[in-house]
């Protein structure tokens, strides 16, 4: 229903149809911006989550209970390996994301393949260390020290088990539906999350491997 | 809620985080970003590794070395695998990290500061216990 | 088979637990048949269950509040009995059960009363506010809320099949390990809020991205109203503090379940580091309770003083001061482990600062008021009840701050007092307030005024009779959780005490009595225009209840108060502005995946707490392939035709002209 609108007062009063569709300066973001952006903040919850498991190994490093400490367990050798497998992971996601952009599906599906190859092999690698350890009497229930590495590194490797799962079903999803729109952002928010796990796992194997080796 | 339901207006709009800036970059030029990153990262995890065992670092002075280079390697990432930069489109991306940062900063600092001083006046659980027999 | 469950974790021994069980299954017997009889089910899945609208959902936060405040209000009540009778006698719970119905009071009233309360009224009201269409996420936002009914369920089976903690509302260690808690309560306690801590946390999320990302043209963030302001804050906190709750949760799992060694006795354990951990979280925890409560008042002292709320910049500012500040206090919860006289220093310091923010919302709620033309409704009585009761409040609480005076109230009731002053008088009055002012909004019609007003003063009355004799045996040296107690000067007080819960319990029957009576009334309450309060914001624009959609065409926002600045237009017009140029538009469907998730996490949780393992892997696969069907499918959306929005908002824009037409007295 229009009205007759003598201009007694124009505060904020809407001067024409154009004013009131919503479509004036600036409004909700586009729909890839909002997505990858409230991953970004899940991201920040997941860092404090780990900050929490990394302050209490912190606190819990020295309290090995007459056991082995760091310099006795960590084997520099096989860290090396394990950070090398996440680095050039994280480089292959990066090369996805060139290829889907570029929409190549089989550069896609190639990279991830490599970036999941990868993946499980730092995990084999960190499966095999545990194994190790809780072989030579050194597992989690040994001491407060190794019940606090366990879970740090533990709970790395858990996010990467995900991580890994997730990788498999994008990979199925390009396959089954292509580069659709909320696939490709899907497809963002495993980059950021792949990406995020390798800076964590720069904290652990500098604060906590390297740390530890030297004390 | 539509993709690009409301085209913003250039420069005023945001970028998503991990989105690199210049969409129109080929993929070459994407693909060089990624390679100097990767380079540098991993010059630097290497260097990582070898001050633990040098001698050519003062020996206490080698924490400090490996925290130095643990955060310039996320600085790397954070770059040129997240494509986070300081222009104004990305400035709702760079205060969500911070703000995470200093979050980290408050529960890692301030619990060791806490518990180094519990346990500077507070026996430890096992000298209790051994207290009680 | 079963893991560690049997028939014997039913109580059978125990009357009380199995009553009450008995009640409740018969009550939800009732409602569930006369759902199902009169053929609501198909309505309420379509509806509600299945439901991603951020209106739908917020409603559904605040009904399992209301529901949880009544189980967590009789555990009180049952506690103020046993203390009133318990003087030289074991009064009537023995310590066993006497325990878990504090640990079970708590953890219900601060997990499953005051969040989903406070996250409820952000969720119906922030995306109105902002002039959006809904939350940034919206299937997830139901995820969110289906997981905290998960928890919620969790804690209620523990009534019947097996136990709840005793080791308080949270458990602290060496009590909460294996060695001094063998049972299931614990893990009861730790699997229920591991589960809707997701949601929360994934809630939060969507909260912050909302506010950051989804704003209407022209909304800029000096243009929202303080309640998104708060909203924001209180998000970001659960951002950051939750994660820290997941993982002390899960340290203490890994000890109850794998044997590791974080806070036991024995090979280097650190208790003191679980309370260091939980109270990161904890702290924090209660500002994200009361700066909605805080936001809520913001907008009932403006509506109903007629005035723009005094001081926006500083309220800001106030906000976000607290929302930093809230991280830098915690360990005034712990003054007596003993860190020293540097460390409690400083954290008791900080713990005044943080005083300053709130008594600047505090003055600039009372000059709101000052030369306003204020109208007394019962939002408003709770507001002004609020006022002087947090503050009270508050005031215990900067007591406590100074250390020397903690050690000697630290877990005394004149704690147990002061807490709950201020969660009473700023969550729960703020609840209650966002409650009544927004009800009409929601439904159409408003709530009773004169019931609103008797249960407020019930309230009222009743919290200061039922906590006032608690500053004074705290004070007296009464320590908290007592079961029994034989000093005979707290005789009368706790007496008073339970007089007084029995007063709240009377405010308790005048708010059911005034949703009852309003629903019964609801045909001649209706306001046509949906604006029943001459409200200021803009999620007062839309109709009552809004449309799917909210907004027919998003709005442009042109300065604060954009909405009261078109209104006030129009009436001095006498006439609406033009009708804008509708289109179509596409809203998210509804999905069954925040549901059918929360089924197989009660599944999980269930599993995980009695060992069961097989039951545990079969939910995870199930939560996983529930995730892979949802993001399998092709159409996500559905559109809402032109004529449709036209229709419905023509209507809306009618019965808007006949009220500003109309002269008015």
């Amino acid at each position: 229903m229009s009205a007759e609108a003598p201009a007694v007062s124009m505060i904020a009063a809407p001067a024409s149809p154009v004013d009131v569709t919503g479509h004036g300066d600036g409004g909700p973001a586009p729909r890839h911006i909002i997505v990858g952006y409230g991953f970004w903040i899940f991201l920040i919850s997941d860092i404090v989550m780990f900050s929490a498991f990394f302050a209490a190994y912190a606190v819990l490093a020295s309290a090995t209970a007459g056991g082995p400490g760091p310099k006795q367990l960590f084997d520099l050798h096989n860290v090396a390996i394990e950070t090398a497998c996440l680095l050039l992971s994280s480089f292959s996601c990066g090369i996805a994301s060139l290829a889907v952009a570029d929409r190549r599906i089989w550069l896609t599906q190639g990279a991830l393949l490599v970036t999941g190859l990868l993946g499980a092999t730092f995990l084999g690698l960190e499966v095999h260390e545990f194994a190790h350890l809780v072989a030579a009497n050194a597992g989690p229930e040994r001491s407060a020290f190794l019940s606090s590495f366990f879970a740090l590194v533990g709970c790395h490797g858990a996010h990467i088990t995900a991580g890994l799962l997730w990788l498999g079903t994008m990979m199925a999803q390009f396959q089954a539906k292509g580069f659709r729109a909320d696939i490709r952002r899907r497809y963002l928010c495993f980059s950021l999350f792949w990406h995020a796990l390798d800076i964590v796992w720069v904290a652990i194997f500098s604060l906590v491997y390297l740390n530890g080796a030297l004390t | 809620m539509k993709d690009n339901v409301f085209p913003l207006p250039a420069g005023d709009g945001d970028i998503a985080p991990g989105v690199d800036n210049e969409e129109h970059s080929s993929f070459k030029a994407g693909l060089r970003s990624y390679l100097i990153g990767l380079a540098i990262a991993a010059a630097l995890t290497v260097a990582s590794f070898w001050a633990v065992d040098t001698h050519l670092i003062y020996g206490a002075g080698v924490p400090a070395a490996i925290v130095t280079l643990a955060i310039a390697q996320m600085g790397i990432h954070l770059v040129f695998f997240l494509h986070i930069t300081t222009a104004p489109d990305n400035t709702n991306n760079v205060l969500a990290l911070a703000f995470g940062v200093i979050i980290v900063a408050f529960v890692v600092l301030g619990s060791l500061w806490i518990m180094a001083h519990l346990s500077q006046m507070q026996p430890s659980m096992e000298q209790l216990m051994r207290m009680q027999r | 088979m079963l893991g560690k469950l049997t028939w014997e974790a039913i109580p059978f021994n125990e009357p009380i637990p199995l009553i009450a069980a008995g009640v409740v299954g018969l009550i939800l017997a009732a409602v569930l048949a006369w759902v199902v009889l009169k053929g609501h089910l198909p309505y309420l899945w379509r509806e509600w269950i299945t439901s991603v609208d951020h209106k739908r959902i917020g409603v559904m936060y605040c009904v399992l509040a209301l529901v949880m405040l009544i189980r967590g209000f009789i555990d009180a009540v049952m506690m103020r009995s046993q203390q009133a009778l318990a003087f030289h006698g074991p009064g009537y719970l023995p310590p066993e059960h006497y325990d878990q119905i504090f640990s079970a009071h708590g953890t219900i009233m601060i997990f499953f009363v005051a969040m989903p309360f406070v996250v409820g009224l952000m969720n119906y009201v922030v995306p109105l506010q902002l002039g959006v269409r809904d939350v940034a996420f919206p299937t997830l936002n139901s995820v969110a809320f289906w997981l905290t009914a998960t928890g919620a369920l969790l804690v209620n089976v523990s009534m019947v099949v097996g136990e709840f903690a005793r080791t308080g509302w949270l458990p602290f260690p060496p009590l909460s390990e294996l060695a001094y808690s063998p049972g299931v309560g614990v893990d009861y306690y730790c699997w229920a809020l591991q589960l809707s801590g997701i949601g929360t946390l994934v809630g939060g999320i969507n909260l912050v991205t909302t506010i950051l990302k989804t704003r209407a043209p022209g909304m800029r963030y000096t243009r929202m109203p303080v309640f998104c302001w708060t909203s924001l804050a209180s998000n970001l906190l659960i951002v950051a503090s939750f994660p820290v709750l997941t993982a002390t949760l899960a340290m203490l799992l890994l000890d109850r379940y794998l044997g590791f060694h974080f806070f036991t006795n024995e090979a280097g354990g650190n208790p003191m580091m679980f309370m260091n951990l939980i109270w990161i979280w904890g702290h924090p925890e209660v500002y994200i309770l009361v700066l909605p409560a805080f936001g809520v008042f913001s907008e009932v002292v403006s509506t109903f003083s007629g005035k723009p709320l005094f001081g926006y910049r500083s309220m800001v500012m106030a906000t976000m001061a607290i929302c930093i500040l809230s991280f830098l206090v915690w360990l005034h919860h712990f003054f007596t482990m003993g860190a020293g006289a540097d460390v409690n220093g400083f954290f008791g310091v900080m713990t005044m600062i943080i005083a300053v923010p709130t008594g600047v919302k505090v003055f600039n709620w009372l000059f709101t008021m000052y030369r306003g033309r204020v109208r007394f409704t019962a939002a408003m009585h709770w507001a002004i009840g609020f006022m002087v009761t947090f503050v009270i409040g508050g005031m215990t609480g900067v007591l406590m701050s100074i250390p020397p005076a903690d050690f000697v109230l630290h877990n005394s009731l004149f704690l147990v007092a002061h807490f709950h002053n201020v969660a009473i008088g700023a969550v729960l009055f703020g609840a209650l307030a966002g409650y009544t002012f927004w009800f009409p909004k929601a439904f159409g019609f408003a709530l009773d005024e004169r019931l609103g007003k008797a249960a407020f003063w019930c309230w009222l009355i009743g919290f200061y009779v039922a906590f006032v004799p608690l500053y004074v045996v705290g004070l007296e040296g009464m320590t908290r959780r007592l079961q029994h107690y034989d000093q005979p000067q707290w005789h009368p007080w706790l007496l008073v005490a339970g007089v007084g819960s029995l007063i709240i319990l009377c405010g308790i029957g005048f708010l059911v009595a005034q949703l009852v009576v309003s629903i019964r009334s609801r045909v001649r309450r209706t306001e046509p225009t949906g604006d029943p309060w001459d409200a200021r914001t803009l999620e007062w624009a839309t109709s009552s209840p809004p449309p799917y959609f909210n907004f027919a065409v998003m709005p442009n926002v042109k300065g604060e108060e954009h909405y009261w600045n078109i209104k006030q237009a129009a009436r001095k017009r006498m006439a609406l502005g033009p009708e804008p140029e509708y289109e179509a538009i596409e809203m998210p469907r509804n999905s069954p995946t925040g549901f059918v998730t929360a089924f197989f996490g009660t599944v999980i949780g269930f599993a995980l707490v009695w060992h069961i393992v097989w039951m545990a892997i079969l939910g995870l696969a199930g939560a996983y392939a529930t995730f892979v069907v949802f993001a399998w499918r092709d159409h996500g959306e559905e559109v809402v035709s032109r004529d449709e929005v036209a229709r419905i908002d023509r209507a809306n824009r009618l019965a808007r002209k006949v009220a500003i037409t109309e002269v008015t007295t």
